[in-house]
């Protein structure tokens, strides 16, 4: 129907889609990585002190395997127990997020020097002050390269959360497909990449700036 | 008084490993007590039992005679100054804050704590305006070590636990720091328990040293009494080997022994060859000053003697003659040196050079040949040994079997007397 507008016409009069689009797919994205974090974070500490070796099994493997599960059959799963919308779609998202940090944080705060910690504990930091002034400072650089990472997959998950109703920028893929629409697909697909790009820039930039305000990332500006 | 009095004390580390055998020692008020022993001995799991780094499995630790089980390990550890073994500066702290940790964990207020850090950081000679903001990455290992023995005296506790505080050292800031501390406890009468593998670094500024070996305290004497009185062959290996390690180091035990040495070497017996150590530190007139340094750290002395190609005695040069010099890189030892104005030939009478020793002051005196050829060393500390093995034992129960390490001359001695 509109085969005689050039992309970028088109894209001049489909603006408020994409943006919608846009807008949907980062909310999807960010509320997933936001609540995954909030779970996988404290969870990768309590694994770190936990003196229950079949836990940590037990809990790594059942992270492990839920990166398994196809993205397609996991929302499949989740239709029927938790209807359409934005919810299955953050939960399944929220579901794929959780092993990247969970692993990093607890490799950060595994990777902390034994020596710097028995320096914590002889000089008198209690439990509670060890980890959140020694153990966690030390351990970030890890846990936002997990978050990094999460953000970019999630990003470009987010694009089946159409299949469950939540739009995003799938949306316009699916839609173009289904009205053989190629700008369409092409708008959607740039759309999710130009977002993971510049979430990888953004949070890598974050990154180096608490490295730095961290002393980790040796000292040439002294 | 009795500050630390630890009882009765067994560890078994979780895997089994029995750490400590029954462990019995004081640590007395103002006294520094030196743990010294091979590696894996348990010097550290002693002194951690202190701050309830080690919990015993079996006896008690008290101090002040207080039972430490009753009190709170947190606030223990904030009383007690402990400086690890392996530095364990917080690489996310510059060193300013790495220093405060103690007085902000106790809430000193934000002026005083700066001031404190200032002055402890120029107390090891660290400028506090270069250093305060940088990070432990950017600081050498030695500087490291500097921080980490400040940071534990940061909130002038009573206590100072130190684990090898000064192994990465060079030997003037080494020295420099030893005197630090041994100042820091005589005039503010700390309590401080001090390890260290080196011998001569314990004798220098023990009050008392505890010798371990395998778990198990071998003796905790006095320097002095256990240079005089060894309790066994263990302890006699450990103070000679060591000794001898460290070549003509020059003023080990003088604090200690120096008084008694007339009296005991009237015996006519030893010359100076049977005393003397045979390899003494040398250094060449050709050598940059950094080179001489290098060999005085290596063989933890603080003074060469300079020889030419045929070991002709040419002169002696001091840490202080290099480091004065040390900027002018163009200069070599012979141009620092200074001239060696007492010797004794081979074969004098020992008393003649202890009373050169004595009568001048001198922390050593060179031995040479015929052909002026420089053939040993002896120290204070020489002699020191030499009369901790030939005098008669006392009351400590020795063994007649143990003479065998006294060579032939130990007969010929008793003949004369
Ligand atoms: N946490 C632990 N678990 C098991 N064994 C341990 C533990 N800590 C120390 N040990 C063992 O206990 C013994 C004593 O250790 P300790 O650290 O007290 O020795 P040390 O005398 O300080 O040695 P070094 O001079 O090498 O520092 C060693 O054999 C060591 O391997
Ligand atoms: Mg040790």
């Amino acid at each position: 129907m509109s085969a005689g507008l050039s992309f970028f016409e088109f894209l001049g009069e489909r603006l408020p889609d994409l943006l919608l689009a846009l807008r949907e797919h980062l909310t999807l994205s960010l509320i997933a990585v936001l609540i995954g974090s909030a779970i996988s974070l404290p969870l990768g500490v309590l694994l770190v002190y936990s003196r229950i070796g079949w836990l940590n099994s037990a809990v790594f493997f059942l992270a492990n395997l839920l990166q398994t599960i196809p993205s397609l059959a996991l929302l499949a799963i989740l239709i029927p127990l938790m209807g359409i919308g934005a919810r299955p779609a953050v939960l399944a998202l929220l579901l794929y997020s959780i092993m990247p940090v969970l692993r990093n944080t607890y490799e950060g705060f595994r990777s902390v020097d034994p020596h710097v910690l028995e320096a914590a504990r002889g000089l008198g930091y209690s439990a509670a002050q060890r980890l959140l002034r020694v153990q966690l400072p030390l351990a970030v650089p890890y846990i936002m390269s997990g978050i990094r990472l999460t953000t970019v997959y999630v990003i470009s998950w987010a694009t089946l959360a159409t299949l469950v109703g939540a739009g995003g920028l799938g949306q316009l893929i699916v839609s173009g497909m289904g009205v053989n629409q190629p700008y369409l697909i092409v708008a959607g697909a740039l759309g999710a990449i130009a977002l993971a790009l510049a979430a990888d820039l953004l949070l890598g930039w974050l990154e180096s700036a608490l490295g730095r305000r961290f002393g980790l990332r040796g000292g040439a500006a002294a | 008084m009795t500050m630390i009095q630890i009882r009765d004390v067994n560890k078994r580390y979780d895997d089994g490993f029995h750490a400590l055998k029954n462990i019995n020692l004081e640590f007395r008020q103002g006294e520094m007590t030196v743990l010294i022993g091979p590696s894996g001995c348990g010097k550290s799991t002693t002194m951690r039992l202190v701050n309830r780094l080690v919990s015993p499995t079996s006896g008690t630790v008290e101090i002040g005679g207080r039972d430490i089980r009753s009190i709170d390990p947190v606030e223990l550890r904030r009383s007690i100054g402990y400086v690890i073994q392996s530095v364990g500066l917080f690489p996310h702290m510059t060193i300013g804050r790495n220093v405060a940790v103690v007085p902000r964990l106790k809430r000193w207020d934000a002026d005083k704590t700066a001031r404190r850090v200032d002055e402890l950081l120029d107390m090891v000679g660290l400028k506090p305006d270069l250093y305060r903001d940088r990070y432990p990455s950017e600081l050498s290992g030695g500087q490291q070590q500097r921080v980490g023995v400040v940071r534990a005296l940061a909130a002038d506790p009573d206590i100072i636990l130190m684990d090898e505080p000064f192994s990465a050292l060079d030997p003037l800031s080494r020295e420099q720091l030893q005197e630090d501390v041994a100042r820091l406890q005589q005039e503010l009468h700390k309590t401080i328990v001090f390890v260290t593998h080196d011998m001569d670094e314990a004798l220098k500024i023990a009050d008392r040293i505890v010798l371990m070996k395998d778990g198990e305290v071998v003796q905790s004497d006095t320097p002095d009494r256990m240079l005089r009185r060894p309790a066994n062959d263990f302890v006699r290996t450990f103070i000679g080997q060591k000794r001898l390690e460290a070549g003509g180091a020059a003023d080990v035990a003088e604090r200690e022994a120096g008084p008694d040495l007339g009296g005991f070497v009237m015996a006519d017996g030893p010359t100076v060859n049977d005393v003397m150590v045979t390899q003494p530190a040398v250094t060449y007139p050709g050598r940059g000053l950094a080179e001489a340094i290098t060999t005085m750290e290596r063989r933890k002395v603080d003074s060469l003697y300079v020889v030419d190609r045929q070991r002709k005695l040419l002169g002696s040069v001091s840490i202080y003659n290099v480091m004065d010099s040390y900027g002018d890189e163009d200069k070599t030892v012979a141009d620092v040196m200074m001239p060696v104005r007492y010797s004794v030939q081979s074969g004098t009478p020992l008393t003649q050079a202890v009373e050169l020793l004595a009568s001048h002051r001198l922390h050593n005196v060179a031995v040479i040949d015929e052909d002026s050829r420089f053939i040993g060393l002896i120290t204070r500390g020489s002699v020191v040994r030499h009369l901790a093995e030939k005098l008669p034992h006392g009351d400590n129960g020795e063994e007649p079997g143990s003479s065998t390490g006294l060579g032939p001359q130990g007969g010929n001695r008793e003949e004369h007397s």
